[in-house]
């Protein structure tokens, strides 16, 4: 039973999303559907903070390795949703000047606002920029020519970038006009718009079919890894 | 005689030194008047009346919207014939368009910048009839008088999407391959599947991590249930939590949706039990950690840096995060076994992971692992919408070219049916 009504549920779903696709009045069932799923997730929101708050209090209080990267989640979680729910600081809306609350919560000059302009803006961007340097560090590692399809890769790559950088125009500004093709930009027009999305359409083409046979599964209840277990 | 430097020159004389003023414009009485014309103009007069400088849109035409399912009416008129783009300053402005249901009170429903002359109203209500209004409005809020529809109009329900007839053929076909494949399956027919390396190094990957007495880290991808790619993820934590449970080795399960946490617990105790060590279940070791991406990957990336995990498996939906998990997982010497449909991410799974899973081979997953003949049997389905895919793509390869050689022949007709409506139309 475990597995069965979740299964079916999943079946009847997913039935109902492909007739809605095709069929105009199923699409009513479609939108009950997704409403379902945004209450679920509602719901689960509930469910993960509770599952925050346990899982780091435990690290905390047996002061297991990292408690105190714990500690901080911990506050960094309440002081959230204390200025959250509380509307700390923020400015009364217009239409009603005289009940302080009657701002959004994320109104600037609030203490959400505050917190997201000031600490989770900046950490964000922080981590997003380390992304330069590993792309750098993972570039080193896939352009090595260590053989004949690297050595290729690493040709491919060292074109496509001249071409798409000043330093590629002038290195190939002496080619003349008729023959533009073999320029840097030419050349990297042609491995962008010939080979490169070649390939990329043959991976789309797979993962729609992939995809396709997967829901099937799914569907008619062929694969229920994903349910858990029937057993307690 | 009047002496024009007479200080005590009176207003009127002074306006009208000639002094031939009518008698009617004599006196404060003159002001009166033109103030209070003005005044009853402002308060007696339609505003739409005051401003009958601006020529109404011309040509109201109402029609149903086709392929809906009766909520959607398309609205069409003719441009006003002050509506000149080249004008400066412009007369018209914009359009706004007013609907009457049932008879009821007329309400605004859309403004549209000059120059428009469609739009599609999605908001009706199936059994219920329309009017429709539409004004010009220009500068200082002029608006032509109103153009109406004489008549209500009732959205019609299609059944059937027509756009969608072609794709729901080609969804037909390989749906119906994977289903008789299936079957046949089911009868005992053979399926050869072709080795896929990165999922027979699962193991692998699970018993470098029990010798070395270290943990693994699951990654489940950072979106949420509804996405396939999750649920394929999933399949194989199964697969990887059943071995980790039967070699005894720690798997942890960072998520970053909570109903990913909930499926992964039930995945993972599932898999426990099937491997016959419910012990080996720990609750604990899955868990919910920020849907917020680069707060998850902070997290996950201090974990990996602190933990050092002998194995990393990313498997399911992800974005910028690839990179930066699969880097540091490659930092701290993990085996590392990825896999995503993002055609976009891909690149980085493979300059810095062991074994990538691309695409559809993410999706084989768990009927590779299962080695059930009918989970198998879908993948030899999937097989006939590559051959379908094949042939699309050459006859539409011939089509294309017998149609660049003789635009006016059958072939540039069949081309130019083939892409507008059997490829265009198809995800419209």
């Amino acid at each position: 039973m475990k597995r069965t009504i979740p299964a079916v549920i999943a079946g009847v779903t997913g039935t109902v999303m492909i007739i809605a696709f095709f069929i105009p009045p199923a699409q009513k069932w479609q939108q009950t559907a997704e409403i379902w799923f945004t209450i679920l997730t509602a719901i689960a929101f509930l469910i993960g903070g509770t599952n925050l708050c346990l899982h780091h209090l435990k690290k905390v209080a047996h002061q297991q390795t990292g408690w105190g990267f714990s500690a901080v989640t911990l506050a960094a979680f309440f002081i959230t949703i204390f200025f959250g729910l509380t509307k700390w600081g923020v400015p009364a809306a217009e239409k009603f000047p005289d009940y302080p609350w009657s701002g959004s919560y994320m109104d600037e000059g609030g203490g959400m606002w505050w917190l997201y302009e000031y600490v989770m803006s900046p950490v964000v961007a922080t981590m997003f920029s380390l992304l330069a340097f590993y792309v750098a560090s993972a570039a080193f590692r896939a352009f090595r020519a260590k053989n004949v399809e690297a050595m290729l890769l690493l040709v491919t790559a060292f074109i496509v970038l001249l071409g798409r950088t000043y330093a590629g125009t002038v290195l190939t500004s002496w080619v003349p006009e008729s023959m533009s093709a073999l320029t840097f930009p030419g050349l990297t027009g042609v491995i962008m718009a010939v080979f490169t999305t070649a390939g990329q359409r043959a991976i789309m083409i797979g993962i729609a079919l992939g995809i396709a046979a997967i829901s099937l599964r799914i569907i008619l209840g062929l694969d229920r890894s994903y349910l858990g277990s029937d057993k307690n | 005689m009047r002496n024009p430097n007479s200080e005590t020159r009176n207003p009127q004389e002074a306006r009208n030194p000639k002094g031939d003023m009518c008698s009617l414009c004599a006196g404060s009485n003159f002001r009166f008047w033109i103030s209070f014309g003005f005044l009853a103009l402002m308060f007696v007069v339609p505003r739409n009346m005051l401003a009958a400088d601006i020529a109404p849109p011309t040509g109201l035409v109402v029609k149903d919207r086709p392929n809906d399912a009766a909520n959607g009416l398309i609205v069409t008129w003719s441009l006003s014939p002050d509506d000149d783009p080249t004008a400066q300053p412009k007369r018209v402005t914009q359009y706004e368009i007013s609907r009457q249901a049932d008879g009821g009170e007329w309400s605004a429903i859309a403004k549209v910048p000059a120059g428009n002359t469609l739009i599609e109203d999605t908001n009706c209500e199936p059994g219920k009839k329309y009017r429709y209004r539409v004004v010009a409005l220009g500068p200082d809020a002029a608006a032509s008088a109103p153009v109406e529809t004489a008549e209500a109009f009732q959205p019609v329900m299609q059944w059937v999407d027509t756009r969608r007839l072609w794709f729901g053929a080609i969804v037909a076909f390989i749906c119906g391959a994977v289903i008789v494949c299936t079957e046949l399956a089911k009868h005992g027919a053979a399926t050869y599947v072709r080795p896929i390396a990165a999922l027979t190094a699962l193991d692998e990957a699970v018993g470098r991590a029990t010798e070395m007495g270290r943990p693994m880290l699951f990654v489940p991808g950072i979106v949420d249930l509804d996405q396939i790619e999750t649920i394929a993820g999933l399949t194989v934590l199964s697969r990887v939590a059943k071995t980790a449970a039967e070699y005894d080795a720690v798997l942890e399960v960072p998520t970053s949706r909570t109903l990913v946490m909930t499926a992964a617990q039930e995945c993972v105790e599932a898999a426990c039990l099937e491997a016959g060590r419910p012990e080996s279940f720990n609750p604990d070791r899955i868990y919910y950690v920020t849907d917020e991406q680069f707060g998850y990957v902070a997290y996950v990336c201090g974990w990996t840096t602190r933990e050092k995990p002998a194995a990393c498996f990313y498997l399911g939906k992800f974005f910028a995060e690839s990179l930066l998990l699969s880097e540091v997982g490659n930092s701290v010497g993990a085996i590392q076994i990825a896999g995503t449909a993002e055609a976009s991410q891909l690149p980085f799974f493979v300059a810095a992971c062991d074994y990538t899973l691309l695409g559809e081979e993410l999706f084989a997953a768990s009927a590779y692992l299962s080695r059930e003949p009918q989970q198998l049997g879908t993948l030899k389905g999937q097989d006939a919408g590559k051959v379908l895919a094949a042939v699309l793509l050459l006859g539409g390869c011939l089509l294309a070219t017998w149609a660049a050689f003789q635009p006016q022949s059958v072939g540039a007709e069949a081309y130019h049916y083939f892409r507008e409506v059997v490829l265009n139309k198809g995800g419209a």
